[in-house]
């Protein structure tokens, strides 16, 4: 309960401190819609009309009430509600970002158990470089990259755009890497620090094999830190988005933003950002609440019950 | 930590370089387009106007080392401040502080530094404070966290007995012990800002043209991916090299100060 008012009370922050974005433009929107050469008569009567002219706080209550309706404004470029300009976009970026999160799983699950497996030997420590590499090459280069070694050099794959289903596997790989590094790390930490514990010494004790007890002793209890870091991935996998879409001319919320900046397109820049904010910290929510119910210590802990 | 220092080093020479040798990362060269790196007269080769690659690369050393180190000295400076003074003083203004974190903390990754310079207008000034908006959360948190475990203690409780002022207390008695924490925080503040700087300029957002940015040149050069990969390869090993080193700098940092309580993002 005291999880969901402070949900709520972070909702309510990140909603004004994006209306306050507006607030710091140098000039404002009627200079963007009417050009440099506009009188400013025709300055003043669209400001009124559009409730430029009212103080900030009543323009902020606007826009809160607004939102509770659903209504994200209107984008002063393409003249229609940002909220249906963002709905079209939103499938393209969740199917990426879903497919990035496969790839996730994918390299961190087998990688992190090797690693922790392994501990010290070669395939450890080919992880770790794996892992420094993948925090170090930033999305846009290692976008670039994967084009030239894909498609360009050997043609296996689609340079750019979304037309064929197999165009969707380097944006997702770009996108994943370098989380998947993260969450790699951290299956190793935890699964290492779990396998010293009393519970696995008696069952290796009692004659069960390294591996075994790694995959059914130890694993289900490391998974929990890896279970809120990788909710807190799929959030920054939206945010990412933004870098990796620009790259591989991917139709989704990030290039939409993008154009909308490009064109000074103020309240859809604003609606793309409040969208992706605020679909952060519900993932974050449902995540912490998930981890409450895989873990009953936690509840315990707190004394209520779930 | 050696090798990384040595990276750094060289980026800091780089910077130098940039400003000190009588270079024309400008100049443009119409004849010797898309040189390759190798045999052509230009070090590293030269982009689609001509514009030789070794000289665009000091420059933007520069660019990315001004950035970084402006942003971190400002974001560590606030976020300590702003961080030290809430867990110092507690009750309201730590309640107020720490949701005034979580609201900045539920922007993830570089959506606030890319939302602001959005607003604000490109430019390596509006590049700074987007990205110092963006950065003082982490240094905030952490001096908070740390000025709530240290001010138990009884050399701070032994002088704010003995009536010395809060900004004295903190600066003489918290401070200096905090100073560890906060400076591996800052070594791998430096590879976040030099990452976030090159993606605002590889999104257009960041430093203008002609001036040359890591990130503006990849931004230009994946266009002539085809007819010429130096031009992304160039800048983006340059790129991936300095944040390799500086996130190398801070875990070495961390294990030589034995920093236990890791606070990253």
């Amino acid at each position: 309960m005291q999880r969901l008012f402070d949900t709520a009370l972070v909702l309510f922050g990140v909603v004004t401190l994006v209306f306050f974005l507006s607030a710091v433009i140098p000039g404002d929107p009627v200079d963007v819609m009417l050009g440099e050469h506009a009188s400013s008569a025709d300055r003043e009567a669209l400001r009124s009309a559009m409730g430029l002219d009212r103080p900030l706080h009543i323009r902020w209550a606007d826009y809160l009430s607004g939102l509770l309706r659903g209504d994200l404004g209107t984008s002063l470029v393409r003249s229609r509600p940002v909220a249906d300009l963002i709905a079209e976009r939103l499938p393209a970026t969740l199917s990426m970002a879903l497919a990035a999160f496969v790839v996730i799983l994918l390299i961190a699950l087998p990688m992190g158990l090797l690693a922790a497996h392994f501990k010290g030997g070669p395939v450890d420590r080919a992880a770790a470089v794996f892992a420094l590499l993948g925090q170090s090459i930033p999305n846009f280069w290692l976008g670039p990259l994967l084009v030239l070694l894909f498609s360009i050099r050997l043609g296996w794959l689609p340079v750019s755009g979304n037309e064929s289903p197999a165009a969707i596997l380097l944006p997702a790989i770009t996108l994943g890497t370098s989380l998947a590094a993260v969450s790699m790390r951290m299956l190793r930490a935890s699964l290492l620090e779990v396998l010293s514990q009393d519970y696995v010494r008696t069952a290796r004790a009692k004659g069960v094999s390294r591996l075994k007890a790694i995959l059914w002793h130890a694993l289900p209890n490391a998974l929990l830190p890896v279970v809120t870091l990788l909710g807190l991935q799929l959030g920054a996998l939206l945010s990412g988005a933004v870098i990796t879409e620009v790259v591989f001319a991917w139709p989704g919320i990030g290039s939409l933003l993008i154009d909308a900046i490009r064109q000074r397109d103020y309240p859809l820049i604003q609606g793309v950002v409040l969208v992706i904010a605020v679909a952060y910290v519900l993932i974050n929510l449902l995540t912490d609440l998930l981890v409450r119910r895989l873990d009953p210590r936690i509840a315990a802990a707190e004394g209520d019950r779930p | 930590m050696r090798l990384s220092l040595l990276i750094l080093l060289l980026w800091l020479i780089a910077a130098l370089a940039g400003v000190v040798l009588p270079l024309r990362p400008d100049e443009i060269d119409l004849e010797q387009l898309f040189a390759p790196p190798t045999g052509g007269d230009a070090w590293l080769g030269r982009d689609e106007l001509g514009r030789s690659l070794g000289a665009r690369l000091l420059d933007g050393a520069g660019i990315s080392l001004l950035v970084a180190s402006v942003t971190v000295l400002i974001s560590a400076a606030l976020g300590t401040l702003i961080g030290a003074l809430a867990g110092y003083l507690g009750g309201w203004w730590d309640r107020v502080i720490s949701r005034l974190i979580e609201v900045f903390l539920a922007f993830p990754g570089l959506l606030l530094a890319i939302a602001l310079a959005a607003f604000l207008g490109p430019g390596i000034d509006n590049v700074i404070m987007a990205l110092s908006v963006m950065g003082w959360v982490g240094y905030a948190r952490l001096a908070r966290n740390q000025v709530l475990s240290l001010r138990q203690r009884e050399h701070v409780l032994a002088a704010v007995a003995l009536g010395r002022r809060t900004p004295d207390v903190i600066r003489l008695h918290l401070l200096p012990l905090m100073l560890a924490p906060l400076l591996v925080e800052a070594s791998y503040g430096i590879a976040s800002a030099v990452i976030a700087e090159a993606g605002l300029s590889f999104l257009g957002l960041g430093v203008q043209p002609p001036q040359a940015s890591w990130g503006a040149m990849i931004r230009e050069g994946v266009r002539y991916l085809l007819v010429a990969p130096h031009l992304v390869l160039v800048p983006g090993a340059a790129l991936s090299l300095v944040v390799l080193a500086a996130n190398l700098f801070g875990d070495g940092l961390r294990d030589r100060l034995d920093v236990t309580s890791r606070n990253r993002r």
